[in-house]
């Protein structure tokens, strides 16, 4: 479906991607982690052929990115966080003209509307839209397209815990109709949830990839145990025999509030690989 | 051409809930209708309102409409969906191109209702060329502002030279002479005539060399800056 070897790209001096090599099967959810800065939005831009790019070489749907006709575009559905609405038009307005440019019929406008739990607003102007329900219009305006390909930007990205699961519930969706979905994100048990396979970026180099259960279960070796004490204290504990006698104790002395065994979840092995946070990666290299 | 309607048909749909545009769209035509029903000054040219606020219209509404529709539509960043949708810039430019001179020329239409019947071709076809100038500068600096911001800061001196140009001109000879490089001023003149017979030859190249210097600088900016 997407196919990229020895891909590189850079602004100015500062080199991006320095030589990706990624290859994406139909049917699947693919997630593309790094922290801010990485370069994610940039690998979806080249794929999506809004960015030239200086050596290697990108395929879409078994084509490069530069031979992409017209009715190949029609297949392919891009949310970008940089993508905007027409204000002052009403949602069901906003997606008729996009129903017109990719000629599918209305019927498909309230189709998805109805999708994205935007019925009730349909006449509403996209000004008057929070930021969930413009989120969601968005994601309408792609879906109704039915696209064979999907790219979806931080999808989800600064959205509330209601609205993440109901658009996590379209993609899955969307995967269920054989769409093959790529989508970026920082957050790690989105991805843990939706993805069949992952990919970490960092520095410009994929520094991992697998489906995100087997990259957790590579990192285990740092399985430990956390315990609340009924003090207030919080210890961690290797996860060994000696740990099993300081818990007994601990336990029969009834100072334990709560106990937790922490397997290594994506955020911890991206911290363990990168030595950094995903959010704050940016913030890390002024420090 | 598919796309280059589908532009049109969202414009049209904006047409009155875009404020700003609507009002430069509406204003000459609505202050003609008043004017020359209402008020008549004795010695006053016959038909003095249309023909003065036919040129101001020309350099003020097609220019301000072209320039804060694609700028608006840069800040907004539609314009990059509509490019990934894969409508061409040239379908955009073009129905944008065509909505803003349709709706000009309904304009003319209104402020045309006041003249004899038989002015009423010619007058619209003078218009017509004068509009399509217009638009071309106005599409050129909506190409190059990045926002709505700038858009504006850079139509506001074009408008006011070339919409004023034409009434300043009345004052006194200098003006006059200075005014006369500019198209909105020579379609004055020819609006005052309403007939090709009797106009010098400058006439129309002056409103030639207008047209080209539209559309040359709109391909430099089309060139240099593209549609991102
Ligand atoms: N148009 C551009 N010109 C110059 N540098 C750019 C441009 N676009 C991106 N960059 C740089 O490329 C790097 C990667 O940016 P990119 O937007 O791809 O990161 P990202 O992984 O999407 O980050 P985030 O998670 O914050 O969205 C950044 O250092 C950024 O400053
Ligand atoms: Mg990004």
């Amino acid at each position: 479906m997407i196919k990229a070897v020895k891909l590189c790209k850079r602004f100015a001096d500062k080199e991006v991607l320095s030589g990706i090599d990624l290859e994406i099967n139909p049917g699947m959810i693919f997630g593309l982690l790094g922290p801010s800065g990485a370069g994610k939005t940039t690998l979806i831009k080249i794929i999506t052929g809004q960015l030239v790019f200086e050596s290697g070489e990108v395929k879409v749907l078994g084509k490069n990115v530069s031979e992409l006709t017209g009715e190949d575009k029609k297949q392919i559905g891009i949310m970008m966080d940089n993508h905007g609405m027409y204000e002052r038009m009403s949602c069901i307005d906003n997606l008729k003209i996009f129903a017109d440019i990719y000629g599918v019929p209305y019927s498909k406008t309230v189709e998805a509307l109805n999708a994205v739990g935007l019925a009730g607003s349909a006449k509403k102007p996209a000004m008057k839209l929070s930021k969930g329900m413009r989120a969601r219009l968005q994601l309408a305006r792609v879906l109704m397209i039915s696209p064979k390909l999907l790219f979806l930007d931080e999808p989800t990205s600064g959205l509330d815990p209601v609205t993440m699961k109901y658009i996590h519930k379209l993609i899955l969706d969307q995967k269920a109709n054989g769409c093959t979905v790529f989508l970026t994100t920082h957050n790690m048990e989105e991805a843990a949830e939706l993805c069949d396979e992952v990919a970490l970026l960092n520095e410009g180099k994929i520094i991992e990839r697998a489906a995100p259960d087997k990259v957790c279960r590579k990192y285990n070796h740092r399985k430990r145990i956390k315990i609340h004490l009924t003090t207030g204290e919080d210890i961690e504990l290797e996860h060994d025999q000696k740990a099993g006698e300081s818990i007994m104790k601990l336990m029969s002395d009834g100072r334990i509030e709560t106990i937790h065994s922490s397997e290594p979840d994506l955020e911890t092995v991206f911290i363990e690989l990168t030595g950094r946070k995903l959010e704050n990666a940016e913030e890390a290299e002024y420090a | 051409m598919h796309n280059t309607l589908v532009i049109i048909k969202k414009q049209l749909k904006d047409t009155l809930k875009n404020k700003t545009v609507l009002i430069q769209f509406l204003l000459f035509p609505m202050l003609t209708l008043i004017f020359e029903h209402a008020i008549s000054i004795p010695d006053m040219p016959e038909l003095f309102f249309t023909k003065l606020f036919s040129v101001m219209y020309m350099g003020m509404a097609p220019l301000t409409a072209a320039a804060a529709i694609i700028s608006e539509e840069k800040e907004k960043n539609t314009l990059r969906v509509l490019m990934m949708a894969n409508v061409k810039p040239w379908e955009y430019l073009s129905g944008v191109g065509i909505y803003v001179w349709m709706i000009c020329m309904a304009g003319a239409g209104v402020m045309s209702t006041s003249l004899p019947a038989s002015d009423i071709p010619f007058y619209l076809g003078v218009m017509a060329v004068g509009f399509l100038i217009s638009i071309a500068a106005g599409a050129c600096v909506g190409i190059f502002a990045p926002n709505q911001m700038v858009s504006t800061s850079m139509v506001m001196p074009v408008m006011l030279v070339l919409s004023f140009a034409p009434m300043l001109a009345m004052f006194n000879d200098k003006i006059e002479k200075a005014a006369g490089i500019f198209y909105t001023q020579q379609i004055r003149l020819l609006l005052n005539n309403m007939t090709f017979d009797g106009i010098k030859p400058e006439c129309f190249v002056t409103v030639a060399v207008n047209a080209a210097l539209a559309v040359i600088l709109f391909f430099a900016a089309f060139r240099k800056k593209g549609l991102e």
